[in-house]
C-alpha cells in the first residue's frame, strides 16, 4: 500500500499538476481584486477621510447612538443563535434517527428555503409579521391584541432565525450523523439510562457541530441587512444599516468605512476564537 | 476454573426463546443453560442468530416469545442499563470524548461509587488487561487491541457476573488476537465470571471455550464441548463447520445394522444405520482418512474409493491432500510426513475403517450457509 | 437508540413545528400573488392572474429577470472553472500552504455583506463599474466561488488518489488519466459546484444593491425596490414562480440522486 501512496505519483511530476500553485491563481487574483483591494480601500478611507487620523473611530465609539447599535446587533444575534440552536438541535437529531423516507422530507424542509431567494423569504416574512398579518390576526382572535410584530426586535429574530436555521441544522446534522450510535448502546450496557447517556455520550459527542453552527449563524447574523432593514425598524437598526445610510445617504465614507472595518475585526475576532474549539482532539474521533 | 456453586458468575437460561423481524426467524425457539462461572461461545455463520441471541441476553433487542432468566431472575422486559450485564463489542465502543481512565471509571461513576475506590478498582481493571500506564490516553490514541483491551477493563470493573463478548477480535490481526484469546483465558479464569462469547471462527471457539453451543439459521445446533462436537457431530452442518471434513454422499442402502453407499461404483460399508427418513451421508475428519497407491495392501481399512491427488500441501507437521473423486466430490487427507508423499494427478486410493465415518442425515441447506 | 414513547412523541412535535417554521411562511406569497387588490394585506380578496402578467409584460421586471439569469449564467461557468482549478490546486499542495489558501479563498462567505458592498462600490466607482455586466459578473463569482471550492474539494477528499497511478499504470498519459478517471468520479461534486455558484449569483443582494443602477438591476434588487416603495403583489407572483422552480429542481435533483445511487448498488 505504502508504494502506491501517492504522496509524489509518477503522472503528476510532468504536465499541469507539477504546479498546482499556478491553478489557484485565477482564484487568487480575483480575491485580491475584488475582496481584497475593495477591503483595503475602506479600511484606508476610514483613516483618511476626511484627513488622516483615527477620528472615525473616536467618533464611532464616542457617540452612544452607535454604541447602542453596536450592542443591540450583539443581542439580536445572540438570540438569534440561541433559537436556531434550540430549534436546529432536536430536528439535525430526529434526521439522523428516521428512515430514509421520512429523512428525505426531513432535508427538503431544510433545502428548498435554503434555496429559495433570501428576498423572497424575507417577503413572506413582511406579509406575515405586519400589523394586518396573518400572525396578528391569529392573535387577535386569541385575544393578544395591538401586539406590533413588524418593526420590532421580536420580528427581526423571527425572520432572522428561520433564515439562518439551515446553517445552523446542516453542519449539526453532518456531526451527529457521524456519531455512533452504537456507543450509546454501550453506555446503557454499563448501566446509564437513556437520558443519562444522552447527557454524558451523545450531548458531548454533538458539541463540535453545535459550536459550528452557532458560530456560522452568530457571524452571518451580525452582518444581516436584508431581514432587518425590511422587518426592523428604527428601535432595531442593526450595525449593517447604519453602514449603508453613512455610505449612501450621507456620503460619509470615513464613518461608514469605520464601522464596517469593527464589523469586519469582530467577525474575524470571533472566527479566531472559535478555530481552536472546533478543532478538538476529539474531533474525528468518535466516527465511523 | 472449574464451573462450580462458588463461582461469582451468574447462570443464564434460555427458554424456546424466539426473535422475528417481521417474517423472518432471527431466533426460532433457542433454549440454553449456561453454567455459573462457564465460558461458553456461541458459534455460527453470520446471521445465524448468535448475535441476535447475545443482543436479547444484554437487553438490546426485546424478544418475541420465550423465557431468559439471568441468576435465576426472570430479566425479559427489563432495560439493558438495569441489568448490570458487562458487554465487549467487536467496534470497541470507546467514548472518544473521554479518555481510557474516565471509560473506565464511567460505570462506576453511574453507580455512585466513591471517588477513593473509583481510582482504586480502575487502577485494578487496568492492570487486569495490562494497561495501567495508559489511563490518561485517549482511545484516538490507541491500537485496536489496546483500545479492545481498555473496552474489557470497562466491561468488567463493575464486577459484573455475566461478561458478554461480541466478536471482540473480530477487527484484530491474526497474531495480536491469538495472543488476546490467552488473555481472555486468563481473565476469565481470574475472575470466574460466566462468560458468553460470540464468535464465527471456530479455532478460536476451541481454543477459548467450556462449552460451544452451534447455530445455525436462528437455531441451536448442538451443544458442547470442542471435542464432542468435533468427534462427535450430530449434524452434517457441525460436523463440516467444525474443523476440516470429507462428505461421501452416495445411493444408500441399510440392512439394519450396517449402511451402505454405492458411490460410482464403488461401495463403501460403515457398522450403523441412522433412525429416520433421511438420507444418510457419511463424514470423516481429515486424519481418519488414508491414501495408497492403487493395488497396495490395505490391511485393516474396510474401504477404499479410487480418486486423483487435486491439490498437495506442505504443512510442516505434515501433509494436507485434496483428492478428487470419481464422483467428483472432494476428499481432504491428512497425512504424517512419515509414509508415501504424492504428486499433482496421482491416481490413489482412498482407505478408511467404516467405523470412523459418522454417519449423518444429508442437509442440503448446510451447503447454503457454509459456503 | 431507543427511545420512550413520549419522547419519541415529543420530539416528533418539537420537529413538526419547526419544519412548518422552515417551510409554511414562504408559502404565504402563493394565495397572495392571486390578489385582486394591489396590497399586500392578509387575507387576499378575490382571485386573479394580472400579478403574473405583470411580471411577464412589465419591462421593469421582465428586464430585471433576464439580467439575473444572464449574470447567474455566466458567474456559474466562470465560478465552476475558477474554483475547480483552484480545488485541484488546493488538494495537490502540501497541507500547510493548502489549509491557509483555502480560509483565504472562503473570506467572502464570511465577510459582512454591507462591508463588503461598501468597499466593491467605492472600487466600482472609481472603475465605472457600477451598473455594467462586468461589474455584477465580477462580484457575484467571487461571492460563488466558495462554493463551489467546498463541493469540488469534497469530491477530491473523497476520490482516491491511487486510481490515477492506477490509470498510469495502465497506460493512460496524465491528461488521459484525468479525462477517463478523474473527471467522472468527480463530476457530481462540480455539477452541484456551479448549481449552487448559479443559486449564490441568482440570489445575491446586498452587493447587488450597491453597485445597481437605473439601467442594469437583477431580479433581487427589483424584489427589494418593490417591497420598499409599495405593496405591489407583483413580487408575490414572482416569489410564487421562484419557490416552484426550486422545488421542482431540489426534489428532482434528489429523486435523481436517489435513483442513481440505488441503481449503481
Amino acid at each position: 500500500m505504502s508504494a502506491l501512496e501517492p504522496t509524489t505519483p509518477s503522472v503528476a511530476k510532468r504536465g499541469w499538476v507539477s504546479r498546482p500553485f499556478a491553478l489557484t491563481l485565477p482564484a487568487l487574483i480575483l480575491l485580491a481584486a475584488v475582496i481584497g483591494y475593495p477591503l483595503l480601500t475602506i479600511m484606508v478611507r476610514s483613516l483618511s477621510e476626511p484627513q488622516w487620523g483615527v477620528q472615525n473611530y473616536l467618533w464611532f465609539f464616542g457617540a452612544p447612538v452607535n454604541l447602542t447599535v453596536l450592542q443591540r446587533t450583539f443581542v439580536i444575534s445572540a438570540w438569534v443563535t440561541v433559537v436556531c440552536v434550540v430549534c436546529a438541535y432536536p430536528y439535525a437529531y430526529l434526521m439522523t434517527a428516521v428512515g430514509p423516507r421520512v429523512r428525505l422530507v426531513l432535508v427538503l424542509c431544510v433545502l428548498i428555503p435554503f434555496w429559495v431567494s433570501g428576498v423572497v423569504r424575507t417577503l413572506s416574512w413582511v406579509i406575515l409579521l405586519q400589523d394586518s398579518g396573518v400572525i396578528n390576526s391569529l392573535l387577535r382572535a386569541a385575544g393578544f391584541d395591538g401586539i406590533r410584530l413588524i418593526r420590532t426586535q421580536t420580528g427581526v429574530v423571527i425572520g432572522m432565525a428561520q433564515v439562518l436555521l439551515p446553517f445552523m441544522i446542516l453542519p449539526l446534522y453532518s456531526v451527529m450523523k457521524g456519531i455512533d450510535l452504537r456507543l450509546m448502546r454501550a453506555a446503557q450496557s454499563l448501566g446509564a439510562r437513556p437520558s443519562r447517556a444522552f447527557f454524558t455520550v451523545y450531548l458531548p459527542l454533538s458539541l463540535p457541530g453545535v459550536y459550528a453552527g452557532a458560530i456560522i449563524v452568530f457571524i452571518l447574523a451580525l452582518g444581516f441587512y436584508i431581514t432587518p432593514a425590511l422587518l426592523g425598524g428604527p428601535r432595531s437598526t442593526m450595525l449593517s444599516t447604519l453602514v449603508q445610510t453613512q455610505v449612501l445617504s450621507l456620503l460619509q465614507w470615513g464613518r461608514g468605512g469605520a464601522m464596517g472595518v469593527v464589523l469586519l475585526v469582530t467577525t474575524f475576532v470571533l472566527l479566531a476564537l472559535a478555530a481552536p474549539v472546533m478543532r478538538s482532539r476529539y474531533r474525528e474521533a468518535g466516527r465511523r | 476454573m472449574k464451573p462450580g456453586q462458588e463461582s461469582k458468575g451468574a447462570a443464564i437460561d434460555l427458554e424456546s426463546i424466539s426473535k422475528a423481524y417481521g417474517g423472518f426467524k432471527a431466533l426460532d425457539g433457542v433454549s440454553l443453560r449456561i453454567e455459573p462461572g462457564e465460558f461458553m461461545t456461541l458459534l455460527g455463520p453470520s446471521g445465524s442468530g448468535k448475535t441476535t441471541t447475545l443482543n436479547v441476553v444484554a437487553g438490546f433487542t426485546d424478544l418475541t416469545s420465550g423465557k431468559l432468566l439471568v441468576g435465576g431472575r426472570n430479566v425479559v422486559g427489563v432495560p439493558a442499563h438495569k441489568r448490570n450485564i458487562g458487554v465487549v463489542f467487536q467496534h470497541y465502543a470507546l467514548f472518544p470524548h473521554m479518555s481510557v481512565g474516565r471509560n473506565v471509571a464511567y460505570p462506576l461513576t453511574l453507580r455512585g461509587v466513591d471517588q477513593a475506590e473509583r481510582k482504586a478498582r480502575v487502577a485494578r481493571a487496568l492492570d487486569m488487561v495490562k494497561m495501567g500506564d495508559f489511563a490518561h490516553r485517549y482511545p484516538s490514541e490507541l491500537s485496536g487491541g489496546q483500545q479492545q483491551r481498555v473496552a474489557l477493563a470497562r466491561a468488567i470493573v463493575f464486577d459484573p457476573p455475566l461478561l458478554l463478548m461480541d466478536e471482540p477480535l473480530g477487527a484484530l490481526d491474526k497474531k495480536l488476537r491469538e495472543w488476546l484469546q490467552l488473555e481472555i483465558k486468563r481473565i476469565h479464569r481470574e475472575l470466574g465470571t460466566t462468560f458468553v462469547y460470540v464468535t464465527h471462527d471456530q479455532e478460536e471457539a476451541l481454543v477459548l471455550s467450556d462449552r460451544i453451543a452451534v447455530f445455525n439459521r436462528g437455531r441451536i445446533e448442538q451443544v458442547g464441548t470442542g471435542r464432542e462436537l468435533y468427534d462427535e457431530p450430530t449434524t452434517l452442518f457441525v460436523g463440516r463447520f467444525i474443523g476440516d471434513s470429507t462428505v461421501l454422499r452416495g445411493e444408500a442402502r441399510s440392512d439394519g445394522v450396517s449402511t451402505a453407499l454405492r458411490i460410482a461404483g464403488e461401495t463403501v460399508t460403515a457398522p450403523r444405520r441412522i433412525a429416520g427418513e433421511a438420507s444418510p451421508v457419511m463424514l470423516l475428519r481429515p486424519e481418519k482418512l488414508a491414501i495408497r497407491r492403487p493395488g497396495q495392501d490395505a490391511a485393516g481399512t474396510s474401504n477404499r474409493l479410487p480418486g486423483t491427488i487435486a491439490e498437495a500441501i506442505y504443512l510442516g507437521s505434515g501433509s494436507k491432500y485434496e483428492v478428487r473423486l470419481a464422483d467428483g466430490s472432494m476428499a481432504i487427507v491428512r497425512t504424517p510426513l512419515t509414509g508415501d508423499s504424492f504428486g499433482l494427478g496421482d491416481k490413489v486410493e482412498l482407505c478408511f475403517d467404516g467405523a470412523d465415518a459418522k454417519l449423518l442425515a444429508d442437509d442440503s441447506s448446510a451447503d447454503a450457509t457454509l459456503t | 437508540m431507543e427511545m420512550k414513547p413520549l419522547t419519541r412523541v415529543i420530539l416528533g412535535l418539537v420537529c413538526l413545528l419547526v419544519a412548518i417554521w422552515l417551510v409554511a411562511p414562504t408559502l404565504v406569497v402563493v394565495p397572495m400573488s392571486f390578489n385582486e387588490n394591489k396590497s399586500l394585506a392578509f387575507p387576499p380578496q378575490g382571485f386573479s392572474w394580472q400579478w403574473y402578467l405583470n411580471f411577464v409584460t412589465n419591462p421593469d421586471w421582465m428586464s430585471s429577470f433576464l439580467n439575473s439569469v444572464k449574470v447567474a449564467s455566466i458567474v456559474a461557468v466562470l465560478a465552476t472553472v475558477l474554483g475547480t482549478l483552484a480545488a485541484f490546486g488546493l488538494d495537490r499542495m502540501k497541507a500547510r500552504p493548502a489549509n491557509l489558501l483555502r480560509m483565504l479563498m472562503l473570506t467572502p462567505m464570511v465577510v459582512p455583506g454591507v462591508v463588503l458592498a461598501i468597499g466593491i462600490y467605492a472600487v466600482y466607482l472609481d472603475a465605472h463599474l457600477v451598473g455594467t455586466l462586468t461589474g455584477f459578473v465580477l462580484a457575484h463569482t467571487i461571492l460563488a466561488l466558495p462554493f463551489v471550492l467546498i463541493a469540488v474539494s469534497a469530491s477530491l477528499e473523497v476520490f482516491d488518489r491511487r486510481l490515477e497511478t492506477a490509470a498510469a499504470s495502465l497506460g493512460a498519459g496524465a491528461l488521459t488519466a484525468f479525462r477517463t478517471v478523474t473527471l467522472p468520479l468527480i463530476l457530481p461534486g462540480i455539477l452541484s459546484g456551479l448549481l449552487f455558484a448559479f443559486a449564490t449569483s441568482f440570489d445575491e443582494i446586498v452587493v447587488s444593491l450597491f453597485i445597481t443602477n437605473p439601467y442594469l438591476k437583477t431580479l433581487p434588487v427589483q424584489i427589494f425596490s418593490s417591497i420598499t416603495r409599495d405593496a405591489d403583489p407583483t413580487v408575490a407572483a414572482v416569489g410564487t414562480i421562484l419557490l416552484f422552480a426550486t422545488t421542482i429542481l431540489i426534489g428532482g435533483g434528489m429523486l435523481l440522486l436517489g435513483r442513481e445511487r440505488k441503481g449503481s448498488q
